[in-house]
């Protein structure tokens, strides 16, 4: 039921651009090669184009949403790009079988139509993918020779968990050598006290005292109690300043779902997923529908196969919504705004969020204290340009100072900015 | 230093008499003794218990810092495209409820409604509401409310009742019995439109409309005098003169919200404007309406009949009509007819009496007056009221008679609200299928066999035509929490219709108004009605010919003699008629003119309690027993300024049985004392009532005194409309002080500081109370509490002077009497006391945090918790508060508050239904912190509304335009009395009346005021506040001697 209900959806809300996927039956080859341009401004051209329009769902080695894009002006003809760019259903609803195949073959998944590009501007999209095909990246080459091979690689060397049973186990066996040896000691010398008959040079040796008796030392004692008790009390300290700060905290959530693989390795923009980001104070945990923009084709995973992307499938059957565990948790005394910072001071995710593209799993990578937040206000020039609530304010502020327009001038720092 | 004044002013009649309590509690914000030990910690805390809680203290401190609780974020399964998570919608409906109208735009929040206001776009309410719209929205989570359907008791699914209802139906029908509809006033045209397919189902159903503040008189009048059976719109701001005889116009008669809108429009004064309305109030008790007036009258319920015919005799013999007899003659009535002739057209009389002798001969006034067509109108007639008095009657005689089939209560409460309730209970018994649509089980609903709760409006589809031709669609804000239906859908159903009410009112619309238009056309249509909220269409100028008969009228009226004592019975603004008793917002609401809360009692004159021996120290007073006509009630008394001597008054409303946990057993029920005459029900009893008093003493929780501040010389500063013509200035007492560069005193005392200033870059908000136009209604206070998470602390504590509302309406009385002042520690003078509280004037003056830019809250804190902002705000940090009290102490105004408990997730304060239910926290405001024991709290001026308009126009690229932040306050205000802006704006509507002199490039610390009628208050502290009030102007001739 549920695929044919998001087709639609699909349908209405993507940016496609889907294109051939080379077989072997396939048309005979031809050239057009020479007819697509390779200055560099048409290839940068084409860059932007392909960015803000295609990288949605295509990539030029590999299959994303649509498939792989790399050669295309090879294997179809230059008209047909042009109008099945322009406007796929139509071309697929005239019958054109090539057409057809290319619907069929991407799960009936239809891509928008971009009427608004023009036959140059797709050129120039075109430009940028032969330029592609020609310099293939060098990851991305690997990866393409790669693709297929699902299976995990091995990591080199040996994994830190068994390193670390290794130098675990090797010193228990040294402290129990050392006990052992202890014991081999005290008992030699026992026996040794009991003999009469060794010289005095050697029973000397064997009546001085225990040499661990230093330990007992009024001295020795003092120095390490007090060694002690600054060390605990340095935890005691770091660890109240830390009540409550879950710097690193990575739960485990219901579904192993990876920045790494969206964000990172396909760039989807934050923006398609948190869509409140722009307009609200939350940047809004993408509901399963958002997810199955994509993953009504997508079935299949890179780290997790279906296993995860069935719970996507099975929230929305049963109507039951996914429960994320929150990562990011301000008390609620402190108020703070999405839309502020990013649509207003056009500060990068990043910045608070660090590598999210590089993380498998969530992690808080800030503390969010208040100090965090403060320093940050104190430190960050306000985006004022193009802005004009601050048009006013600038000009006064370049009046009285030649210090920069921080979030601070402009009573960043205010208690009632963030709580009330 | 200070100019001599002569008037007193005074907050109650303690501060009058030097009352011990008053004057142990004037100076001092805080109780001394602080029961800060809950009922049931017992004797308090020994040292054991210390060292447990502190052994308990360390290890819980330890647990929670080892790991951080999980919280979940949990998405939409599929996000609504119109919902985001975060962002406020807003839908357009119609509050009409317990005989209140208002065009409501309802605030929701992730899918729940948080907060009502008032629809600009409304040709009625014009964007007003009052304290019981505000109030709705906690309704709505009451857990109270009815989860299902019932038979008898027990759970029944929705098929079932209809399946037996409509065998019922079919049988009595068949039968030739009755079926009854039972509803109060029903203002929707669709809904009317479904009980007439009812009726065509079922040929013997009929419809009974019965009305809880009755205006029976009224229709029944203009029935005979006009032809037209309906109670006309009022238009109260083309009324240069108004006079009424005990209509609450203000408060609760008819349609307070639109008649506040209209009388303050011609309140307002300022340099382009200065003339304004002249009322005159005629009654018995103190009403909200009588304290606004310009001249009020105290005058027994059964003298009122005989003045206005005197009033009509004095117009009568002026305009060359013939006069009638029984008239006899009251203060003020000669001079006000006289105003009223010369206003001729522009005149105004309107009658609170439920008697159609009375409105009668008021009809015959206003149209000797010309004032149909000019100040009253039939074309656009009200239709709020339409209930006949004998429709209750009717159901008792027809089930008593066996001749009832059925009877349906349709989300009414008659055994409650109505005189004959007792009766109709027992009725109810022998009709052959009874049902109700009650939302919770009522005292109604518990004597019927089936209840099929009706949807709280929130969830409810619907439409209404408040007057004729102008209407109003309601759309549910939030899906139905639970196995409710509503009760036109249930209608439909039972007359065989299973359309969905959406459909059948979309469809009744589109046929009606948008008829022959295509598909699309018709859709547009309903799309835009349904986004405004309301439509209006043309209607029929209706000319109105007078034909009542004045003399027969005359002698009915002059017939009604009263003796003894009189009483009279009214609703109060907050609580009305008791539908909405289960709301705790409502009921710690204090009345703008007794400031008491949780409670009705009957109010006395001093004179009166003087002489029945009724003693009122340290805010108690003797209970007493009321006998009327064999009814008897114990109620608790409260000496009431300005009460009509010889009369008391109780409010209707209380003394519900089955209304829920809040609203149970709270005062006394007065509808049995309801009485009957010219065959209306009458809320004036002028005979055989009988007071005694008993030695029991009671207090009731008042407000009045609570947050008294410094000498209030000046706080209120008033003149008479021909003082203002003269000067502008009038009034205003401009406090100068005496330094050593000027030892002649020239100099203001803001020009005095410690301080630097504060230098306002960005915006400096201010506020603007026009103490002309505030009628008091208490509209902004409950809608404060709504906007700020406010929480109730019950009657208890209110008692010990610790509500939380960070706005409270300060009613000041004042008089003339020089005499008072001497009275000093003892009463010496109780002759001019007397004369003080007899008929004292009133002033409003909603007080809140004034935002001073020389704070003294601010200056005291130890740890910087209070701070001010870069724009002009004075900032309460609740996290870094640790509760000294300090400057709550060294606050000029009283305005700050003290968390003494913990009122969320606690039982003992289970009255606190927002905060202590899943369901009531539904509808906590999300942007707003719910506040902690220990802290101090205040007015914020609605700063997430501020933050959240400044993040608008940054989003968009521009500085914020005036009106687009607006305080919850200023937002529910009805008469437009408070204006909130950013007066570093010149455009900006504050700006403007302030007439606040352009200061491009400097941002200055103060802003040099242009308007005279503007002043601070306690100018002489030098706190400059942001908030500025205007001086209040009394449309009275010249300062009158008492008679």
């Amino acid at each position: 039921m549920w695929p044919k209900q998001y087709n639609k959806r699909v349908r209405n809300s993507f940016v496609v651009l889907a294109l051939a996927l080379t077989t072997l039956f396939s048309q005979p080859a031809f050239s057009q090669a020479d007819q697509v341009p390779t200055d560099a401004e048409t290839i940068a051209k084409g860059e932007t184009l392909f960015k803000q329009n295609c990288k949605v769902c295509h990539n030029v080695h590999t299959r994303l949403i649509g498939p792989a894009l790399q050669n295309v002006y090879d294997r179809r003809t230059l008209p047909w790009i042009y109008a099945f760019v322009q406007n796929s259903s139509k071309l697929i609803a005239s019958g054109d079988e090539q057409a057809v195949q290319v619907f069929n073959e991407n799960n009936q998944v239809q891509m928008t139509a971009f009427d608004f590009l023009s036959e140059e501007e797709i050129l120039s999209i075109m430009a940028y993918i032969k330029d592609q095909t020609d310099n293939p990246p060098v990851e991305e080459a690997a990866a393409a020779a790669d693709s297929g091979a699902t299976g995990t690689a091995q990591p080199e060397g040996l994994p830190t968990s068994y390193l670390n049973a290794i130098i675990i186990g090797a010193l228990i066996l040294l402290v129990l050598l050392l006990i052992v040896l202890f014991m081999i000691v005290r008992t030699l010398s026992r026996y040794l006290r009991q003999r009469e008959d060794i010289p005095e040079a050697d029973k000397e040796l064997v009546e001085t005292k225990n040499p661990l008796a230093i330990l007992r030392s009024k001295a020795f004692i003092g120095i390490v109690a007090a060694v002690i008790t600054a060390f605990v009390v340095k935890q005691v300290i770091d660890g109240l300043y830390n009540i409550g700060i879950q710097q690193g905290y990575a739960p485990k959530q219901p579904i192993a779902y990876s920045h790494k693989i969206h964000a990172g390795d396909y760039k989807i923009d934050c923006n398609y997923c948190h869509t409140g980001v722009t307009k609200s104070k939350n940047a809004n945990i993408p509901s399963p529908n958002i997810c199955m923009n994509c993953h009504s084709s997508i079935t299949k995973g890179t780290n997790t196969g279906t296993a995860e992307i069935e719970k996507i499938y099975a929230a929305i059957e049963n109507n039951e919504p996914i429960e994320w565990v929150r990562v990011h948790n301000l008390p609620d005394l402190a108020y703070f705004n999405h839309a502020q910072h990013v649509a207003v001071g056009k500060i990068e995710c990043q910045t608070c969020h660090g590598p999210i593209e590089e993380m498998e799993v969530v992690r808080q990578y800030a503390n969010l204290t208040m100090g965090w937040c403060i320093n940050c206000h104190r430190d960050t020039e306000l985006n004022t340009k193009g802005n004009g609530y601050y048009d006013k304010l600038v000009k006064l502020h370049e009046q009285e100072s030649d210090k920069p327009f921080t979030v601070e001038a402009n009573g960043g720092l205010e208690c009632a900015k963030c709580h009330y | 230093m200070k100019e001599a004044k002569e008037k007193i002013y005074w907050k109650g009649l303690e501060q009058l008499t030097n009352d011990p309590e008053y004057v142990k509690y004037a100076d001092k914000e805080f109780p001394e003794y602080l029961p800060v030990n809950g009922a049931d910690e017992g004797e308090g805390a020994t040292r054991r218990d210390f060292l447990k809680l502190m052994g308990f203290g360390l290890a819980a401190a330890t647990l929670a810092s080892c790991e951080a609780p999980i919280r979940n974020a949990i998405p939409y399964v599929n996000k609504p495209e119109d919902v985001d998570p975060g962002v406020p919608n807003y839908y357009a409906s119609t509050f009409w409820w317990g005989g209140q109208y208002a065009s409501v735009v309802v605030k929701t929040r992730e899918g729940r409604p948080i907060k009502i206001e008032g629809n600009d776009l409304s040709a009625v309410s014009k964007g007003g509401t009052n304290a019981q719209v505000e109030a709705a929205v906690l309704s709505l989570y009451d857990k109270e409310r009815l989860t299902g359907p019932q038979k008898d008791g027990k759970d029944i699914s929705w098929a079932d009742l209809d399946k037996e209802a409509k065998k019922a139906f079919a049988a009595a029908a068949a039968a030739g019995k009755k079926i009854l509809l039972v509803s109060n006033t029903i203002i929707s045209p669709t809904y009317k439109k479904a009980i007439e397919e009812f009726k065509a189902k079922y040929p013997t159903a009929e419809l009974v409309e019965y009305d809880t503040q009755s205006a029976a008189g009224m229709l029944q009048a203009n029935e005979a005098d006009f032809g037209i059976r309906a109670v006309p719109a009022y238009h109260f701001d083309k009324a240069d003169v108004i006079v009424s005889f005990d209509a609450d116009f203000l408060g609760t008669w008819v349609d307070p919200v639109a008649f506040t809108k209209g009388y303050s429009r011609n309140r307002k004064l300022h340099d382009g404007k200065k003339t304004m309305s002249r009322h005159y109030q005629f009654e018995a008790n103190l009403s909200l309406t009588g304290a606004n007036a310009d001249y009020r009258t105290p005058l027994k319920p059964s003298a009122i009949g005989p003045a206005i015919l005197a009033l009509y005799n004095q117009i009568a013999s002026a305009t060359g009509n013939p006069t009638v007899g029984g008239a006899k003659e009251a203060p003020h009535i000669k001079q006000a007819a006289a105003d009223l002739l010369a206003a001729k057209g522009k005149a105004l009389v309107v009658a609170g009496a439920n008697d159609p002798a009375v409105q009668t001969v008021v009809n015959a006034i206003n149209q000797m007056l010309d004032s149909y067509g000019n100040t009253i109108d039939f074309t656009r007639a009200s239709n709020l009221r339409q209930g006949d008095d004998g429709a209750i009657d009717k159901v008792i005689n027809e089930s008593n008679a066996g001749n009832a089939g059925a009877v349906v209560l349709l989300n009414c409460n008659p055994v409650y609200n109505h005189p004959q309730g007792a009766k109709l209970a027992e009725a109810l018994k022998k009709a052959d299928f009874t049902l109700s649509t009650a939302d919770r089980k009522d005292e109604s609903a518990s004597q019927v066999t089936y209840i099929a709760p009706t949807h709280h409006f929130l969830e409810s589809w619907g439409d209404a035509e408040p007057q004729k031709g102008v209407y109003s669609l309601a759309q549910p804000t939030i899906s139905p929490l639970f196995n409710t239906r509503q009760q036109e859908e249930s209608i439909l159903k039972w007359a065989g219709n299973d359309s969905d009410y959406f459909e059948y009112l979309k469809k009744t619309w589109q046929d009606q108004y948008a008829a022959g238009k295509d598909w699309l056309a018709a859709q547009t249509f309903w799309d835009k009605c349904l986004q405004d909220g309301v439509y209006e269409v043309d209607a029929e100028p209706v000319e109105v010919a007078y034909s009542g008969d004045v003399q027969a009228a005359a002698a009915k009226v002059a017939a009604t003699k009263g003796s003894g004592v009189e009483l009279t019975l009214y609703y109060k603004v907050a609580v009305g008629d008791g539908t909405q008793a289960n709301n705790p917002w409502l009921q710690e609401t204090p009345d703008p003119i007794t400031k008491a809360t949780w409670d009705n009692y009957l109010t006395v004159s001093l004179a009166d309690a003087r002489e029945w021996g009724i003693s009122e120290t340290e805010g108690k007073a003797n209970r007493v027993k009321l006998t009327v006509n064999g009814t008897t009630l114990n109620v608790p008394v409260i000496i009431q300024p300005g009460q009509a001597r010889g009369t008391v008054g109780l409010a209707l409303g209380y003394g519900r049985k089955s209304a829920g946990r809040v609203g149970d057993g709270l005062g006394v029920d007065a509808t049995p004392l309801l009485g009957k005459s010219n065959g209306t029900i009458s809320y004036y009893v002028t005979s055989g009532v009988k007071v005694e008093v008993t030695p029991e003493m009671y207090q009731v929780a008042r407000t009045q005194t609570h947050q008294t501040y410094m000498d209030r010389g000046n706080v209120i500063q008033e003149a008479t409309l021909t003082e203002y013509r003269k000067n502008p200035y009038a009034g205003r007492e401009i406090p100068h002080v005496a330094t050593w560069k000027s030892p002649d005193g020239k100099v203001r005392p803001g020009e005095l500081s410690l301080w630097k200033g504060h230098k306002y870059k960005d915006h400096h908000w201010g506020m603007v109370i026009d103490m002309n136009a505030c009628t008091g209604c208490s509209a902004c206070h409950v809608a404060c509490v709504a906007e700020n998470n406010i929480p109730v602390v019950g009657r208890q504590e209110v008692i010990n002077r610790r509500d939380m509302h960070w706005m409270r309406i300060d009613r000041y009385y004042s008089s003339d009497e020089k005499a008072v002042a001497a009275a000093d520690g003892v009463v010496s003078n109780y002759r001019a006391l007397e004369q003080a509280a007899e008929n004292p004037e009133v002033t409003f003056q909603p007080m809140m945090c004034q935002h001073c830019n020389n704070a003294g809250c601010e200056t005291v804190c130890p740890v910087a918790a209070t701070t001010h902002s870069s724009s002009g705000l004075n900032q309460m940090v609740y996290n870094r508060c640790i509760g000294t009290r300090y400057c709550a102490n060294n606050c000029p105004y009283k305005v700050r508050r003290f968390n003494w408990f913990k009122y969320h997730d606690n039982k003992q304060f289970d009255k606190n239904l927002a905060m202590n239910n899943d369901l009531g926290k539904m509808v906590l405001n999300p942007d707003v912190t719910v506040r902690s024991r220990g802290v101090m709290e205040k007015c914020s001026m609605c700063v997430q509304r501020i933050q959240l308009g400044k993040l608008q126009a940054k989003k968009e690229g521009r500085r914020t335009n005036d009106g687009d932040i607006i305080t919850a306050c200023a937002a529910a205000c009805p008469a437009d009395a408070i204006v909130f802006g950013d007066m570093n704006d010149p455009e900006s509507r504050i700006s403007k009346l302030l007439k606040i002199k352009d200061q491009e490039g400097d941002y200055g610390i103060d802003k040099k005021v242009g308007e005279p009628r503007a002043y601070t208050v306690l100018e002489e502290v030098g706190a400059k506040p942001n908030v500025l009030y205007l001086t209040k102007i009394r449309n009275k001739d010249k300062k009158e001697s008492h008679a």
